[in-house]
């Protein structure tokens, strides 16, 4: 093949999924040399790893997303450490991802390298390699320029047991950070709300932050990420899983002005936000001034506070107790806050 | 947060609810009709309820923009969204409302209606520009608060010549449903139903101003306070009204200083007036009929009204049977009373409207209430 891609003007083509020589070009100049790792250089049908000790955790999630590029991360990004996060909720330590890509045909070269470089950057800061993928095209008008499924591998250690269904009247809640960060960023870029734009987004790969928690809180119950549908979600969750109920103090809960600010103007709750690099731990109340010491000492847990309590209740609720002094259910969001931001 | 959190200072709230409970009259009732949505989710939100002697009770009004739309009019507007050369927009909340036969906006974008949900009216403007093949309907829904920007809009269309646009409109207005509660035979003749007061609107009033409550507090004898949506506003205008009520006053109070006066947003009022004008009746859930309760647009803007150019026939649809929406948008039912709260109708699957918006009393109770009542749905 005489030409090389056009990186700058040019465009996904049908036979950028054909299987032809034209997929083959668009792998090794576009997706290799982002993602350089032995397994994916092979370029045979799958990937050979080897069997680690322990048990698998494997997980997988497709990102569908507008904006593709957002304050803070984009696309690329997002897929990696949404699917990195969710197989250390697993209590799961990474090591080896998978992507396919379901491209739109007319969508820009140029974004695609973005996206390839963007992924390739966070799954080596991670330490977790790309091993295999797949690259399928969709006539114009039959997708959203990208969609991108990625899988996770990663390896349990002896004695790690989570779920939300071991949470247990009298543990502890702990927060690892700020809320609402990347929904209202996304929120601000698709709304073009400039007053916002000092919003990032707080995507980020949070195994290590689990490793030390793992260390620190070995009785540690359950971690979650809370992503769609933000912390109301995610608890109601966790208590429909144990069969108990859960008071969260809203005066512990941390959230930065700016996303405060965005959320009044809008008349959002910000415990329906998206976040995706937050996650929650459940823990028995021992082992809290601890675990809440190694999520501090931790860069993506400084902020963390512990937030609630694990109670007896038959209706498992979610409960608030307000800053103003009242009592509230925290209910599930319905039908949609945001449409389609993650 | 400056400007929010001096609201929900819960040391002033209980302060507040103190002084309230030492001057509310242990040997009367205080029944107290908020008359917007917003009020109505402050009170459930921030469990103002608990904080205030249970001689003092909330009962809620119509003031939810989207429940008071009648099926009819949904039913109208899943008409032209079906239709293969329009876009419809609307406002989130819409288009989860419930329609005939179990229809709603929502449903009929799955079945390939092109629905949008817009967070501006001049968002619709914007996809005019941009599909100049295709019909543009806003489906404008609201009270006094979001008829300026519907009005600017239409300007705006006028100005560009953006022959694709059209507006459906339902935009309300306040003082004729107050008076249609307040005419309303449970209350007048037979006085099934106590009502003391009203909390005023806020927003609404920042656009017409306090004046025009002067007539009902007059009339019918009845002491509106114009009330902020902060949850220590709402307790200041409970405390101002039990005052009026125990002193035998029926004044308008504005409680809600920082945004309202007596005369109102001039400019957007003129803004209203040169774009809309009375209907003679329209229909609203849980009120009926309501003569001269809503806009439509003036005859210079007919190229941009809907009805006009889709030709469409409004017929009046019952509500679902068992649903006691109508009941509680007039205040003669709490929500816990209805017997599908929170069995068959809940927010994912509302039957009636009253549980679509979070401004909605059904909503407001099952989100932020429901601990209350203890009735999990299975």
């Amino acid at each position: 093949m005489s030409h090389r891609l056009d990186l700058k003007q040019g465009r996904v083509e049908m036979a950028h999924g054909g299987g032809g020589r034209a997929m083959a070009q668009l792998i090794r100049e576009l997706f290799l040399p982002f993602m350089e790792n032995p397994a994916l250089r092979a370029g045979n049908d799958g990937a050979l790893l080897a069997r680690p000790e322990g048990r698998l955790v494997v997980s997988t999630d497709c990102h569908v997303i507008t904006p593709l590029f957002f304050p803070g991360g984009d696309i690329g990004s997002l897929s990696v450490h949404g699917t990195l996060n969710d197989v250390a909720m697993m209590g799961g330590y990474p090591i080896a991802l998978t992507a396919g890509f379901v491209l739109e045909e007319g969508f820009p070269l140029a974004d695609l390298a973005r996206i390839a470089r963007s992924m390739g950057e966070a799954a080596c800061a991670a330490g977790v390699p790309i091993v295999t993928g797949d690259t399928k095209v969709v006539e114009r008008g039959k997708g959203d320029g990208i969609y991108i499924n990625t899988t996770g591998i990663g390896v349990v250690a002896e004695g790690v047991e989570l779920g939300g269904e071991r949470a247990r009247p009298g543990d502890h809640l702990l927060l690892s950070g700020t809320l609402g960060d990347h929904g209202i960023a996304i929120l601000a870029q698709r709304e073009n709300l400039t007053f916002a734009s000092d919003i990032r987004s707080d995507s980020a790969a949070l195994h290590g932050l689990v490793a030390t928690m793992l260390d620190a809180a070995p009785g540690l119950r359950c971690l979650r990420d809370p992503t769609r549908g933000g912390l109301a979600a995610t608890l109601n969750e966790i208590t429909a899983q144990a069969g108990v109920g859960v008071l969260i103090r809203e005066a512990a809960i941390p959230l930065r002005a700016p996303v405060k600010a965005v959320c009044e103007l809008l008349g959002l709750d910000p415990l329906n936000i998206a976040n995706e690099g937050k996650l929650l731990a459940v823990c028995p109340p021992g082992e809290s001034a601890r675990l809440l010491d190694a999520m501090c000492a931790h860069p993506l847990g400084r902020d963390a506070a512990l937030i609630g309590e694990f109670i007896a209740d038959e209706h498992h609720f979610v409960q608030m107790e307000t800053s103003f002094g009242s009592r509230r259910t925290v209910d599930w969001l319905a039908g949609e806050q945001l449409p389609r931001i993650c | 947060m400056k400007f929010v959190d001096e609201f929900r200072d819960g040391e002033l709230a209980r302060g507040l609810a103190a002084t309230i409970a030492a001057e509310a009259d242990p040997a009367r009732d205080y029944t107290l009709m908020e008359f917007c949505g917003g009020h109505t989710h402050a009170i459930t939100r921030y469990g103002l309820g608990d904080l205030l002697p249970r001689n003092i009770r909330f009962i809620h009004g119509p003031g939810c923009p989207v429940c008071v739309l009648p099926v009819g009019r949904i039913d109208n507007a899943i008409e032209l969204a079906r239709r293969p050369d329009v876009i419809l927009c609307s406002y989130g909340d819409v288009l989860r409302v419930p329609a005939s036969n179990r229809a709603s906006l929502q449903r009929a974008r799955a079945e390939g209606a092109d629905v949008r949900i817009i967070w501006s009216s001049l968002d619709a403007l914007r996809i005019a520009r941009e599909n100049p093949d295709r019909e543009v309907v806003f489906l404008a829904i609201g009270f006094e608060t979001t008829t300026p920007p519907t009005a600017v809009a239409l300007q705006q269309a006028r100005t560009e010549g953006l022959d694709n646009f059209t507006v459906f409109c339902n935009h309300v207005l306040t003082p004729a449903a107050i008076q249609n509660i307040l005419e309303s035979p449970q209350l007048r003749e037979l006085g099934s139903v106590p009502l003391d007061g009203f909390i005023g609107p806020s927003h609404v009033s920042a656009i017409i101003g306090s004046r025009p409550y002067e007539y009902f507090a007059e009339e019918y004898q009845k002491p509106v306070v114009i009330a902020g949506f902060e949850p220590l506003d709402v307790l200041q205008a409970v405390l101002m009204l039990v005052r009026q009520m125990n002193t035998g006053r029926f004044e308008v109070e504005n409680q809600y200083t920082r945004a309202v006066t007596r005369e109102g947003n001039l400019k957007a009022q003129r803004l209203v007036a040169e774009v809309f004008e009375l209907r003679e009746s329209f229909e609203w859930r849980g009120l009926g009929e309501v003569p001269y309760s809503a806009l439509r647009l003036r005859p210079d803007y007919e190229r941009f009204d809907a009805e006009r150019r889709f030709g469409i026939e409004y017929h009046a649809v019952p509500d679902a049977r068992s649903c006691d929406c109508g009941a509680i948008l007039r205040g003669l039912k709490h929500p816990v009373e209805c017997k599908l709260f929170a069995t068959a109708c809940t927010p994912e699957s509302p039957i009636g409207s009253c549980m679509v918006s979070s401004e909605g009393a059904c909503s407001a109770y099952y989100s932020y209430g429901r601990h209350r009542t203890s009735e999990r749905p299975a």
